[in-house]
């Protein structure tokens, strides 16, 4: 193993901490919820979680939370997935696949802007805590 | 260039502790059953698992922590594993009957920073615990690990980096707290004879019972310790140093060989470190597990190779350490605090804790407390946070009665102190002392002369032998003291074990001899009454020693409930317990030989104590 140099140290920080960023509860600027229940899986959530995870690793994002929760009660449009924003209302999109995945993360995550065509709604249901 | 073995992104890290608690619960076999069952799942490249040191929370064990979410799952075992795994991992519906429930409660608490437990913490010396993977270097790098370091070699002097540690006002977590700061200048001063090497050494030599902080440490994050070491031989100018550690600490002695193998790979210690031409290698001396070998010159004998005796001093080992040369010891909680010192400031470290005492320390808390763990507090914290709110109280409703600090050198603090802040002065002034952090919590059941005895038995047994005062003088105290226990006590010998006390104190070698009075002179302190009682009623308050108690059987209690069932009779080795099946049972005092195995077996509470 070749020693390393001051700089090389720096950069071997840089980058291994990127991997260790979900384990630190720091901020996050997305979270995106692939909704894995029974239905979820039958439809094809695992291969939108796997392209969501491999175009994450691909742009080497930081910031992204991926995460999975159960279904989202409307089985019958899943895939689906909620993306929630820094200070804006969560989304709901339906009929997924691994593009329109990609999509999504490319065009709302990290542009901004909601992808209409897939979206089923903005906001979430009431519940009473 | 490195590769990074981790460079990989997961969504899921689970964090298991690997701490030697939860590796006694079968961690291991939870982190193999994850793994097998994320692969089943066809998980494996967006799970990871990760083995961590201590999480801290030993009474809940094995632990694992799902980041991010920071969700804990305490007592789990390898048949948990299936469920937890489809429906948290993959479904991502957390599973509520592994979470913590607080004692009394029906809703969990899901995360573990809003457990009481880990609230009050805060974590300086265990910056990186469940964080870590402890044997992979890079993850300790990707944690800010060696960046002192890199600091320290390319930007400051040996005296900068001196009085950075001398401002952070960092003292000896050993016990005695000498500050730190000034025995590294001391060190860096003394001339070595023939122009010689001089030595770090890192003392984990931890014994007092009930304690892990230092084991711990080791596991969790031993570049810590590593990068400490290499800090503050360049701030001494040692180019060679020591761990002496336990051998019974087989997973600390693995994971810092293991570290010590990847820093060298890296760089980080041996020639030319980081490039910058300072040379500095460590070893691991294995100890045998001697109380006495963690006396700074008895550790030095045992390191040389001789048989691990304390020597007087001075001269101190600053001056004349190994092989004569100036040697800077340090304990293994004082190492890791170095390099976050350097690297965030000397302010940032003192602006944590008290006027005198400054940082945290870490405690392992023990004893009748329902959290039994890990912790680290702040400096200045109260006893009463300590026990009450971190350590979740005493078990069973009992009352709380004393808190043990410093080992068998410290002393026992009595409830009327529980608000005691942490700090060394404070613990002095008591009686005690901050020691390494071991911590024992005794509720009303603990019998106070029965604790002193146990300690000096302990002394005793440990004891090296070489000085006559600790040699004879602990066994004359423990003789005194068994005495008073059987129930054989004379009026003279609480004045008898005071001049004893006082005598070891003064003439003994080392620190061993010169402190294994205080667990006598702390209880005689606060609980001399219950001395008195042992002497003069022959009674033990709390019914700990046997030989006190006299043991009688309720006739009606017997007969009403237990419908002289006759068990008692059977077990009594003695044959003291007269009366036959159906009969009401009774304990014939002149046979009964104390044993206690009447009131045992009694499944009816008919055997009444006294």
């Amino acid at each position: 193993m070749p020693k390393l140099t001051i700089d090389e140290l720096a950069k071997m920080r840089d980058r291994t901490r990127r991997t260790l960023v979900p384990r630190e509860g720091g901020e996050f600027r997305a979270k995106i919820n692939v909704h894995m229940g029974t239905c979820g899986i039958a439809a094809g959530a695992r291969a939108v979680m796997t392209a969501l995870i491999e175009e994450a690793e691909r742009r080497s994002l930081q910031d992204v939370l991926l995460t999975s929760s159960g279904c989202a009660g409307l089985c019958s449009q899943e895939p689906m997935m909620t993306v929630e924003t820094v200070g804006k209302p969560p989304v709901k999109y339906v009929n997924l696949d691994p593009a329109k995945a990609r999509e999504i993360l490319e065009k709302h995550v990290l542009g901004g802007s909601i992808v209409r065509d897939y979206a089923l709604g903005v906001g979430s249901e009431k519940t009473d805590a | 260039m490195a590769e990074v073995a981790t460079a990989r992104t997961y969504r899921l890290h689970l964090m298991v502790c690997a701490g030697t608690g939860c590796v006694s619960n079968h961690a291991f076999e939870l982190k193999t059953a994850l793994e097998r069952e994320i692969e089943k799942h066809k998980l494996e490249n967006e799970v990871t698992v990760v083995p961590t040191g201590c999480n801290g929370f030993c009474e809940r064990g094995p632990i694992l922590v799902v980041q991010p979410g920071n969700v804990f799952y305490q007592q789990l075992s390898v048949k948990d594993v299936p469920h937890l795994v489809e429906e948290h991992f993959l479904k991502g519906r957390p599973v509520a009957k592994f979470m913590y429930f607080p004692p009394e409660e029906k809703t969990p608490v899901p995360v573990l920073s809003d457990i009481p437990f880990f609230k009050k913490q805060v974590l300086v010396a265990l910056r990186n615990r469940g964080l870590i993977d402890p044997e992979k270097i890079e993850e300790a790098i990707a944690r800010d690990g060696y960046k002192a370091l890199a600091k320290a070699l390319t930007e400051m002097s040996p005296e900068a980096i001196i009085s950075e540690i001398a401002r952070s006002g960092l003292r000896g977590r050993g016990g005695a707290g000498f500050p730190t700061g000034l025995k590294w200048q001391l060190v860096r001063n003394a001339v070595s004879p023939n122009g010689g090497a001089k030595y770090v050494v890192c003392n984990g030599d931890e014994g007092d019972p009930g304690a892990f902080m230092d084991r711990s440490i080791l596991e969790a994050d031993p570049h810590a310790v590593i990068e400490g070491m290499v800090i503050g031989a360049k701030a001494i100018g040692a180019a060679a140093g020591f761990v002496y550690v336990r051998n019974e600490y087989p997973l600390a002695v693995n994971r810092l060989a293991v570290a010590l193998e990847q820093a060298r790979a890296f760089g980080l210690l041996g020639r030319d470190i980081l490039g910058t031409g300072f040379d500095f290698d460590i070893r691991i001396k294995r100890g045998a597990g001697a109380f006495v070998c963690g006396e700074e010159t008895a550790l030095i004998a045992s390191i040389e190779g001789r048989l691990g005796e304390p020597r007087p001093r001075p001269p101190y080992p600053a001056q004349s350490g190994l092989w004569g040369k100036p040697t800077c010891i340090n304990n293994v909680e004082t190492w890791a605090n170095v390099p976050v010192i350097i690297d965030r400031g000397s302010a940032w470290f003192a602006g944590i804790g008290t006027a005198t005492s400054k940082g945290t320390k870490v405690f392992s808390l023990v004893g009748k407390i329902n959290n039994t763990g890990l912790v680290e507090v702040p400096m200045g914290i109260t006893l009463r946070e300590i026990i009450s709110d971190i350590g979740g109280g005493i078990p069973g409703g009992k009352a709380f009665k004393a808190v043990q600090t410093g080992g068998p050198s410290g002393g026992c603090i009595p409830k009327e102190q529980i608000d005691l802040p942490i700090d060394y002065e404070s613990l002095a002034a008591a009686g005690s002392m901050m020691g390494s952090g071991g911590m024992v919590v005794m509720d009303e059941d603990t019998c106070m002369v029965d604790v002193a005895r146990y300690f000096l038995s302990f002394t005793q047994d440990e004891s090296c032998g070489k000085c006559t005062p600790c040699r004879e003088g602990t066994k004359a105290m423990l003789d005194v003291l068994t005495r008073i226990t059987e129930g054989k006590g004379v009026p003279d010998d609480i004045a008898l074990l005071e001049d004893l006390a006082s005598a070891i104190k003064d003439t003994a070698l080392c620190g061993l001899g010169k402190t294994a009075p205080n667990p006598v002179l702390t209880t005689l302190r606060y609980f001399r009454d219950e001395y008195e009682t042992h002497i003069r009623d022959r009674k033990c308050p709390a019914h700990v020693c046997r030989q006190l108690n006299i043991y009688a059987i309720d006739p009606r209690l017997c007969l009403d409930k237990g419908k002289g069932c006759d068990v008692c009779r059977r077990n009594c080795a003695s044959e003291a317990i007269s009366g036959s099946k159906g009969e009401a049972h009774a304990v014939l005092q002149d046979k009964c030989i104390k044993c206690g195995v009447c009131a045992d077996v009694c499944a009816f509470g008919a055997v009444r104590v006294e």
